[in-house]
């Protein structure tokens, strides 16, 4: 295959960072599923060509300027393998509390895991495959709706994803059906003990007209080995579709989280997206909302709680394209040690997008003098008739409420995870779910009592 | 029960407390009025543990043990109580979490068993009922949208509740209308007893119409002044504290 070599790249990129990405690709790229099929093969290397012609972002791109993706370039990542045959699990992550196992797929270092997985409890009509299958099962399906979205033109890392894209969920709900069952996506970071490795999840979830679903994503991590996941997802929400899609990324401390979520929401359709961040050394999660058709609404927020050196990162495009739409972004972050966070959150109006309404807040707590945020909000609006509003504010815990709490009884390390409970609960209550929010409080709680 | 002696505490490097000598016995309600200033809620603090302030001079000792030692929280479950004069909001914490938290925090600490959901809610709810004081009130987030006055009978359910030794109120009054200071002050003298003491801190005498006290101290220039029994009070709604050399309307 040919490979395109720019002389130049353009400002905030090193295509040098990507040699090492891209040496691998010649080799694995025959073996990868779907390989026979054109299309797919187009699509890779429309990922390979402008992963190479990007490389990978730098800080002197806007967009990841409090983002440093040296490490990557040093640790020389090896596509991981997924077998992960000495792995052993005691209990999967899930927001189930009654011992039931609902439908769930997991992946283990990118890869499918079909023993682990089911498929009981979906209606008629839904499937719930991993790509591979997909492509020999659902071939139109896919052809039509994968690389839509999260197009890699100018997202080097989705170029990344898009050229190495081999496993991942794909979701299917048809018109009017509803799922009722909560469905489970598990990921599981192991690696090797040899060498870095990396994977690239790749997700679609479809969701046609006037159907629903509930989907939460555990990324969970075993071992200490270093990893990087750089998974891409692409949401397309129906007509009058609702899709929940909760996320929680607890990876280990040598791993790298890198996501990007694309969503595309039809007329009167809802896309509700929340994603807690625990994990990782690194993590950055980019959620892209873009709402295309009349009275659409999308809901994207999180929490994130940090600590040692741990860096987070979250970035939001909500793209009002059409009229009449809301959207929605609540982000809370508790950041300690000399943990940093990013916060960055764009919303535009497009000229014709009268009558939108859209809030987005992000707050943080820092909760040591050496603890970092940046918080970048940031407004386009092109059209008059709308009503947007956007607060970023970084805070201490309050002396006051600290003392009061202690002067009733309330050890210092009690009183300050209740205070810090008590800010996350804001976000928390964004999650419409009852089981996802109280498996996520129980994660907050965990991440207190690690102390 | 608690006697303090010769208390002098600073707060950004200036004295405000120049010198607090005072004895509470079981069973005693002692009042501390003195002018805006005079380091009133300066003492509730320093005895109730917050920090910002510095004790230069001078010791106060609780059933025997140095007071000023001991952490906010270990005063609260040796039996300590500061009813504030301006409870915090706390945005994100239930009234009942928070009032089971303190509890159990408190029966854990002097080695009881913690209460379960249940029991607690017996209690609460019993208690509540005495203080004119709704469900709601309990579900809401702690003092979040509170009117003064209930604001001021959450304090003092939380003092039914955690049922301390000796019990400090700090201008209990200030923001209240007589039917709230009515509440509130039954609900305290339904607290007193041979085994519990308090100090009522307070500028104006109408709040000691409803909570007599055994004895009156005033409390001026960081110094308790004159000490007397109730009819102190009295004296002093009538003259003001211009005999003790403060001129109120400066």
């Amino acid at each position: 295959m040919a490979t395109t070599t720019l002389t130049k790249a353009p400002r905030g990129y090193d295509p040098a960072a990507a040699k090492p990405f891209l040496e691998q690709f010649d080799r694995v790229k025959d073996g990868l599923p779907g390989a026979g099929l054109s299309w797919l093969n187009d699509l890779r290397s429309q990922g390979h060509h402008r992963f190479a012609a990007l490389g990978l972002p730098t800080v002197k791109n806007e967009s990841w300027r409090y983002t440093n993706l040296r490490a990557l370039d040093k640790l020389a990542f090896q596509p991981a393998a997924g077998t992960g045959d000495t792995v052993r699990f005691d209990v999967l992550p899930t927001v189930r509390t009654d011992g039931t196992t609902g439908p769930r797929l997991v992946f283990v270092d990118g890869r499918f895991r079909a023993e682990l997985s089911s498929t009981a409890g979906l209606p008629a009509g839904v499937e719930l495959l991993n790509l591979a299958d997909a492509l020999a099962r659902k071939p139109d399906l896919v052809a039509e709706h994968l690389g839509r979205i999260a197009a890699p033109d100018d997202q080097p890392l989705v170029a990344l994803n898009t050229a190495f894209l081999a496993d991942g969920p794909v979701l299917h709900v048809p018109r009017g059906v509803t799922v009722e069952e909560t469905i489970e996506l598990v990921f599981v970071s192991v690696g090797s003990e040899a060498q870095p490795t990396a994977f690239h999840p790749r997700g679609l979830i479809v969701a046609e007209a006037e159907s629903r679903a509930v989907i939460v994503e555990h990324h969970v991590g075993l071992g200490s080995c270093t990893t990087l996941s750089n998974g891409v997802t692409e949401v397309f929400v129906g007509e009058g579709a609702l899709v929940h899609h909760y996320k929680v990324q607890r990876e280990h401390a040598e791993s790298f989280h890198l996501s990007h979520t694309a969503a595309k929401v039809a007329g009167k359709g809802v896309y509700d997206n929340f994603i807690l961040t625990i994990g990782a050394k690194l993590s950055r999660n980019e959620v892209n909302s873009v709402l295309d058709g009349e009275e659409g609404d999308t809901h994207v927020s999180g929490a994130y709680m940090v600590r040692g050196g741990q860096h987070v990162d979250t970035t939001t495009f909500i793209d009002h394209a059409k009229p009449c739409c809301t959207s929605r972004e609540v982000y809370k972050g508790v950041i300690d040690d000399q943990a940093r966070a990013v916060f960055q959150g764009k919303i535009i109006v497009r000229p014709n997008a009268q009558k939108t309404d859209g809030y987005q807040q992000n707050r943080a707590l820092l909760l040591s003098d050496t603890a970092e945020i940046d918080a970048k909000p940031e407004l386009e609006i092109y059209a008059d008739d709308v009503k947007c509003s956007h607060g970023a504010t970084v805070g201490e815990l309050d002396d006051d409420q600290l003392f009061y709490l202690r002067a009733r009884g309330i050890d210092k390390a009690a009183a300050r995870g209740l205070l810090i409970g008590a800010f996350l609960s804001e976000a928390l209550g964004e999650i419409a779910e009852e089981s996802v929010r109280d498996a996520f409080q129980s994660y907050v709680a965990d991440w207190q009592n690690a102390r | 029960m608690i006697e303090i002696k010769n208390l002098h505490a600073t707060v950004d490097g200036k004295e405000i407390l120049k010198g607090i000598d005072l004895t509470i016995n079981p069973g005693e309600v002692h009042a501390i009025m003195g002018p805006n200033g005079s380091g009133k809620s300066t003492l509730s603090y320093v005895l109730a543990g917050r920090e910002g302030y510095e004790i230069t001079e001078g010791s106060v000792s609780f059933f025997g043990k140095d007071l000023l030692e001991m952490e906010p929280e270990e005063r609260a479950a040796a039996g300590l109580f500061l009813a504030f004069q301006y409870p915090v909001e706390i945005p994100g914490v239930a009234n009942t979490t928070f009032l089971k938290s303190a509890l159990n925090a408190i029966r854990k600490q002097r080695g009881e068993p913690e209460l379960d959901a249940m029991q607690f809610l017996k209690l609460v709810r019993e208690k509540t009922k005495a203080l004119s004081m709704t469900d709601e009130m309990l579900k809401r987030a702690v003092n979040v949208g509170f009117s003064g006055g209930e604001k001021k009978r959450n304090e003092t359910l939380q003092m039914a509740v955690l049922q301390p030794k000796f019990a400090i109120l700090d201008e209990t009054d200030s923001g209240l209308d007589i039917d709230a200071l009515k509440i509130v002050a039954e609900g305290v003298n339904a607290l007193r007893s041979p085994e519990r003491s308090m100090l009522v801190i307070t500028h104006y005498q109408r709040l000691l119409d409803y909570i007599v006290p055994d004895h009156v101290h005033v409390l001026a220039f960081g110094k308790i002044q004159r000490s007397g029994g109730k009819e102190l009070a009295l004296e002093l709604e009538k003259n003001g504290y211009a005999e003790f050399g403060v001129n109120e309307a400066a």
